[in-house]
């Protein structure tokens, strides 16, 4: 009867075909590591932040008049407002530590190389729709610092010769930051971006299965059925989807079904995660004032500017490199570029091995000069723009950029190792 | 059903002017949508241009207008007060008003359209206090210079044309709206010729 039941569904619409192609029987390399466990968290806390978000819309009031004091209602008198409130903060900044070392990830064994290019520009997306979502996010508190963040963010589209203005005046609604933008903010950031946001990271997956898994060694694990390849008795234990094998034409190594062995050890991922989760939610949810920044316990005042005006901590690496150029917009573009250099790295990236375990010490040195220029200007951009701290913006920006250009010419010829025939 | 050979050209012809037909009526279609996030009325209303009469405004005298929500100044200053502009630019941060906190014809040493008239927007630099106009005894805060403004909340210090003094906490001189006169007793603040 039930089987009868399955089969009329599997026949109008194949649900069990398409989980076997995405989950039981996908080939994953056997060999991923701890980096691998970002994209599965990317998705708990894009999970965390929808169900913690439409909670919040329950006692949220959208107006200038209303949200400050609505989110201290939440915070005091509605019964556990507190912790989805510091959820939901929390798993703003959780999203971009998650992000940021999945982007590394794809970064240090070269997933972004061909044949991945498409899959890599749609993680960009999802980076800059996040980037948005986030922004537009933290203005709906109504603090000073919403307010102030706001205003600074907005006045960078100002400097766009010709149209600036009237863009900044078209993005407000209104001549300053008011009720207007929180409103169109608040419809943007529960409704408009969190769409966008799921279906591209639908088309991220959908990218992903189609041209498989990378893993820390670079290299495929679908090879040609030519006849010189030998699959282990480990290979023959496992069956994968037909579309893999493309009707014989490939022969799958070193792979495992991504359930139950990847399904299992991303829960211990997921549960280290948490450990830090909670922690950060119970006994530090301001996140030393990175999180959630002292002004903003202050409501929204046009006439008071708070004493220093800094972004959240995941957007100081961009906003110290907009500080540092002394012309307005030049700035602008510089900034923005930071984020187009990354998008274009399949293109700048010209070499064909992919993992930096068989790529030249030259490659590896280079890596670490974009983490500390990376790190360093997130650090400057949190700091007031004087003295020292613009010089050393403008020394980072310098070697950020750098970064691109040297792998731009080293990467054409360079000196690598020897691929291993198999995963090691 | 007709077995005519497939018409290449009128299929060609048809796919564009229906794309382009689409088109146009997708870009009408999203006017509405673009446009609603322009300012209201009300809020236009809300920010629109002040105007002010100062007929009655007497040498030294200082009056206040709200334009958005802000207190814009417009003082009358005698001709001793612009004499003094010039005595004191090696204490300024910013003498020649390069530090773009004004309309292109307020950048001069009286930063203002007509020497005499002055208009500025009444909120400090630093962190928006209002500064308070001292007419007389501004001596007691920058030696050698007799009027200024001063503000209570932090200290910063800025000469009659809204110049900042050197090492006071606010960044940059005194905002300057745009404004322009309707006759010689009007002026209008939130507006200039070039905006009209």
């Amino acid at each position: 009867m039930f089987k009868n039941l399955m089969s009329w569904i599997e026949y109008r619409l194949p649900f069990m075909d398409k989980m076997n192609l995405h989950v039981m029987q996908y080939p994953a390399p056997k060999n991923f590591n701890f980096w691998y466990f970002f994209g599965s968290l990317a998705m708990l806390v894009l999970v965390n932040q929808i169900l913690t978000g439409i909670w919040l819309t329950m006692n949220y009031e959208p107006s200038a008049d209303g949200a400050f004091a609505s989110v201290e209602y939440i915070m005091r008198d509605v019964d556990y407002g507190w912790l989805l409130r510091y959820m939901h903060s929390t798993g703003a900044s959780a999203f971009f530590v998650v992000v940021y070392l999945h982007m590394l990830r794809g970064m240090m064994y070269g997933s972004y190389q061909k044949p991945r290019e498409l899959l890599w520009i749609f993680g960009m997306l999802i980076f800059l729709v996040l980037m948005a979502e986030a922004f537009m996010g933290y203005l709906l508190p109504w603090g000073q610092m919403s307010f102030w963040g706001a205003q600074v963010i907005i006045s960078i589209f100002g400097v766009i010769p010709g149209i600036g203005e009237d863009l900044t005046l078209w993005i407000r609604g209104d001549y300053v930051i008011s009720g207007a933008t929180l409103n169109r903010f608040f419809a943007l950031h529960v409704i408009a971006l969190p769409l966008v946001l799921v279906i591209l990271v639908f088309l991220h997956i959908m990218a992903l299965h189609e041209v498989g898994s990378n893993n820390p060694d670079g290299i495929d694990i679908k090879k040609d059925n030519d006849g010189s390849v030998v699959q282990t008795e480990a290979d023959k234990k496992f069956t994968f989807h037909q579309y893999f094998t493309r009707g014989g034409k490939k022969v799958i190594v070193d792979a495992i079904p991504f359930h139950p062995y990847y399904t299992v050890k991303d829960l211990v991922g997921v549960a280290g995660f948490l450990l830090i989760f909670a922690w950060v939610i119970f006994f530090l949810p301001e996140g030393g004032g990175y999180f959630l920044e002292p002004p903003n316990f202050e409501a929204a005042n046009p006439l008071k500017t708070p004493a220093h005006i800094a972004p959240v901590w995941y957007f100081t690496p961009f906003y110290a490199i907009l500080r540092a150029v002394p012309d307005q917009l030049f700035g602008a573009i510089f900034m923005f570029l930071a984020i187009i250099a990354l998008a274009l790295l399949p293109w700048i990236d010209r070499g064909s091995v992919r993992s930096m375990r068989y790529r030249s010490g030259l490659h590896t040195a280079n890596l670490i000069n974009f983490c500390i220029s990376f790190v360093a200007l997130g650090v400057l951009g949190v700091l007031p723009a004087e003295g020292i701290y613009t010089l050393l913006a403008q020394i980072f920006s310098f070697t950020y950029f750098g970064f691109f250009i040297l792998l731009w010419f080293y990467s054409k010829n360079e000196k690598t190792k020897p691929l291993p025939v198999r995963l090691t | 059903m007709s077995n005519a050979p497939v018409d290449h050209g009128r299929r060609r012809f048809l796919t564009i002017a229906t794309s382009v037909v689409g088109g146009v009526g997708a870009v009408g279609a999203a006017v509405p949508f673009v446009a609603s996030w322009m300012p209201s009325e009300k809020a236009k209303q809300a920010g629109a241009a002040v105007s002010a009469d100062i007929s009655k405004l007497e040498p030294g005298q200082l009056i206040r207008v709200e334009w958005r929500g802000k207190p814009v100044w417009i003082v009358k200053r005698p001709q001793a007060m612009l004499d003094e502009l010039a005595t004191h630019e090696d204490k300024l941060r910013d003498p020649a008003s390069e530090v773009e906190q004004q309309p292109a014809y307020a950048q001069n040493r009286h930063r203002s359209k007509k020497p005499e008239i002055f208009v500025a927007v009444g909120i400090c630099t630093h962190l928006g206090c209002s500064p308070t106009y001292i007419a007389n005894d501004f001596a007691a805060q920058v030696e050698g210079v007799s009027s200024g403004f001063f503000c209570p909340c932090h200290g910063s210090k800025f000469d009659m044309a809204g110049r900042v003094f050197q090492s006071v906490p606010a960044p940059s001189n005194l905002q300057i709206p745009p404004y322009m006169f309707i006759d010689d007793n009007t002026i209008v603040i939130g507006e200039d010729e070039g905006t009209v």
